[in-house]
């Protein structure tokens, strides 16, 4: 299926915006489309008439143009109707944002859904969903602008059973700096499911990194998610909600006692190197080193830091991790000391991890880790900065990340991530470095490549 | 391929819901995998003449329909040592619910593994390898792989135990052949593609494993009651 036309519309027609209740999801949707993207936006209800001046049509049958993209936001009742004559009028697919249907127990109306689609090969995503956030195309989510945090276009693709989850990553990812390509939000998922939006972002050409939050698959279909996501060029993130294991059902082998849902789930993500994110903030910082590296390592790290008690918590958390910290070779140690600035030449401790102390300066830093990048048997180089240091300038983020334009040895940072650190931050993220908000978060970064079967 | 003889015993044990101990080595061996010399003796006279022929020491377990968990009801008995004790534990049998005969086998040594499948609804058959005993489930110390398996994989399997130095030759005892253990994970995984229609999990519990060989002492295969 090319969802495409989906996610970058020319023509969109909302039906079910009302005449006068401007907080109706369908009003906020058509609002914000006609507002703010570059798309030809047709409201539609049954009454017709018009909407702030603008022709309400009282059927998509009666706009004069083909349309790319439908969303729907009408009683559940009156879905199947309204498919029928999207489907008459060759609509490109559509968005279901209504609910009332399995949820509540509506199952007859989802097969009606469902049967319409498989009849038509006409794409449905929801129902019960917010829809699609494609940025700088289209937006169907039905949140007013204003009180949306919408992170910057980039290169991540996330699709989210739940919309309040993918909501709310999105405002975790654009405090992080972190950019979307898509954000889908399938709902129900009757009848477009992760499975074919694995099988179109593989193809995505606005997408590097595609991230699912998934309650649950359906029957056999994560065998057949595996099986595809093992042959994606691009890195699979996934996490999983829904991991207690219902206890009271009795269970007559070991092998189906130990072998519960999730531990299988678990179990199979890890043999296909489909990185598995426990929770909101391992995703956050898989998405992020994944964007900027869809690289594997062994996962060997070289720590450069300005404080003893930051590099001895960098070790504690590489450890946990299974990451090695291989001792730095004499040599190296030696041409290091050498090329620091004088006054840390004598008091710095020159090992993995390579404290400068809090004397340091821009310069140390490049040289500590420019080193470090050269050495072989590291495969990435942490650097945990301290930015509130006297000699430690604005300009480090940026001077560093051209390290590994030089070396292409993958280089994560932590700063604390506060509005006067802003612009080191940056100096790193805008040239294709991670910067996390925390020594931990830094090392799931690292993580994150050590464990992605797809880079 | 499950072969004829396979699927009647499935067949016959779909009223049971899961296949007798002797009929689900019957069908691993008919499958290549190495099972225990062993007979299902209906009387103590068979067991006996079992005896006689292989020598002691004897392991006997009980079968019966009514017994899914043996050791639970005192229905294994270990290192049978006379045609005496034989008798006995013959005996002890016959008055469980459901006798239908002993399995008589030849007592093992090795270390204990576990390995087992699952007929998962999301990922389809999935297999298990650990350690075994009857403290599988306190330990769990296991891991899980989508089947089909290849014998590349074998070896990631056995590092993700973290009890593998047991395998690997612990305190002077004999490291577990791999070449052996490898060909029973990579051959039952070929059964269970087969059997995954049918069954929605299996125990090979344990599987005794040592430096010549890989032999399940027993096994437990749950119908899948939904395939009528």
């Amino acid at each position: 299926m090319d969802f495409r036309t989906l996610f970058e519309p020319k023509t969109m027609a909302i039906i079910g915006v009302s005449l006068h209740n401007d907080r109706h999801p369908a009003n906020v949707i058509y609002n914000k489309n006609r507002f703010r993207y570059p798309v030809k936006v047709y409201a539609v209800n049954p009454k017709g008439g018009e909407y702030y001046k603008e022709k309400v049509y009282k059927n998509i049958k009666e706009i004069p143009e083909k349309i790319d993209l439908a969303i729907i936001a009408v009683r559940a009742e009156y879905v199947p109707g309204v498919l029928e004559e999207c489907v008459e009028s060759w609509v490109g697919g559509v968005v279901v944002i209504s609910g009332g249907f399995s949820e509540t127990g509506r199952h007859d109306l989802r097969e009606e859904l469902i049967r319409i689609a498989s009849e038509a090969d006409f794409p449905i995503i929801g129902p019960n969903c917010l829809g699609i956030y494609s940025p700088s195309h289209i937006d169907s989510f039905f949140l007013p602008s204003e009180r949306m945090v919408r992170p910057e276009r980039g290169n991540v693709a996330i699709v989210s059973q739940s919309g309040g989850i993918l909501v709310d990553q999105m405002v975790k990812y654009a405090d992080q700096g972190i950019g979307l390509s898509r954000a889908i939000s399938i709902g129900n998922k009757a009848v477009i499911t992760e499975l074919d939006l694995l099988k179109y972002l593989v193809r995505d050409d606005q997408t590097d990194v595609i991230a699912f939050y998934i309650e649950g698959f359906g029957k056999g279909e994560g065998r057949e998610f595996v099986n595809m996501a093992s042959r994606s060029p691009k890195p699979v993130i996934v996490m999983k909600a829904g991991k207690s294991e219902a206890g009271s059902r009795a269970v007559s082998s070991h092998t189906a006692s130990i072998a519960g849902d999730y531990t299988v789930f678990s179990s199979v993500m890890k043999q296909y190197g489909i990185v598995e994110a426990s929770d909101e903030y391992e995703m956050l910082n898989f998405s992020e080193a994944l964007s900027c590296y869809p690289k594997a390592i062994r996962g060997r790290v070289g720590i450069v830091t300005a404080s003893g008690g930051h590099g001895v918590v960098a070790v504690d958390r590489c450890n946990k991790s299974e990451l090695e910290v291989p001792p730095l070779p004499e040599d190296r140690q030696e041409i290091i000391r050498e090329k620091l600035s004088n006054s840390i030449k004598t008091i710095a401790s020159i090992g993995n991890p390579i404290d400068l102390t809090g004397s340091a300066h821009d310069d140390d830093f490049v040289v500590a880790a420019r080193q470090l990048s050269l050495i072989d048997d590291i495969d990435c180089v942490l650097i945990l900065l301290l930015p509130y240091l006297p000699e430690v300038t604005s300009d480090v983020g940026a001077r560093l990340s051209q390290l590994y334009q030089e070396t292409k040895k993958p280089i994560v940072a932590y700063v604390p991530h506060v509005e006067k650190y802003m612009m080191i931050i940056e100096g790193f993220q805008l040239n294709n470095v991670p910067v996390a908000d925390s020594i931990e978060g830094a090392i799931m970064m690292v993580e994150a490549m050590k464990r992605c079967g797809q880079c | 391929m499950l072969t004829d003889e396979m699927k009647a015993i499935l067949e016959k044990s779909r009223g049971t819901g899961w296949v007798l101990e002797p009929d689900a080595k019957k069908i691993l061996s008919l499958a290549g995998l190495d099972v225990p010399e062993y007979i299902h003796a209906t009387s103590v006279g068979e067991a006996e003449a079992f005896a006689s022929k292989t020598g002691y020491p004897l392991v006997a377990k009980v079968v019966s329909p009514d017994i899914l968990h043996k050791s639970d009801v005192g229905g294994v008995a270990v290192g049978i040592s006379s045609d005496e004790q034989l008798r006995e534990v013959f005996d002890g049998f016959s008055k469980m619910k459901g006798f239908a005969g002993a399995v008589i086998e030849e007592m093992l040594s090795g270390v204990e593994l576990i390995v087992g499948a699952k007929n998962d609804s999301q990922f389809g058959p999935v297999i298990i390898l650990g350690i075994g005993g009857i403290g599988v489930e306190i330990y769990k110390d296991t891991t899980i792989r989508m089947a089909p398996i290849k014998k590349e994989h074998v070896p990631s399997m056995v590092a993700d135990i973290k009890a593998r130095k047991l395998l690997e030759g612990f305190r002077g005892s004999e490291p577990v052949n791999m070449e052996c253990l490898s060909s029973m994970v990579v051959g039952f995984s070929n059964l269970v593609m087969d059997l995954a229609p049918f069954v929605e999990s299996i125990d090979l519990n344990p599987v005794m494993c040592s430096g010549s060989r890989c032999v399940i002492a027993d096994a437990r295969m749950i119908l899948n009651n939904a395939q009528e």
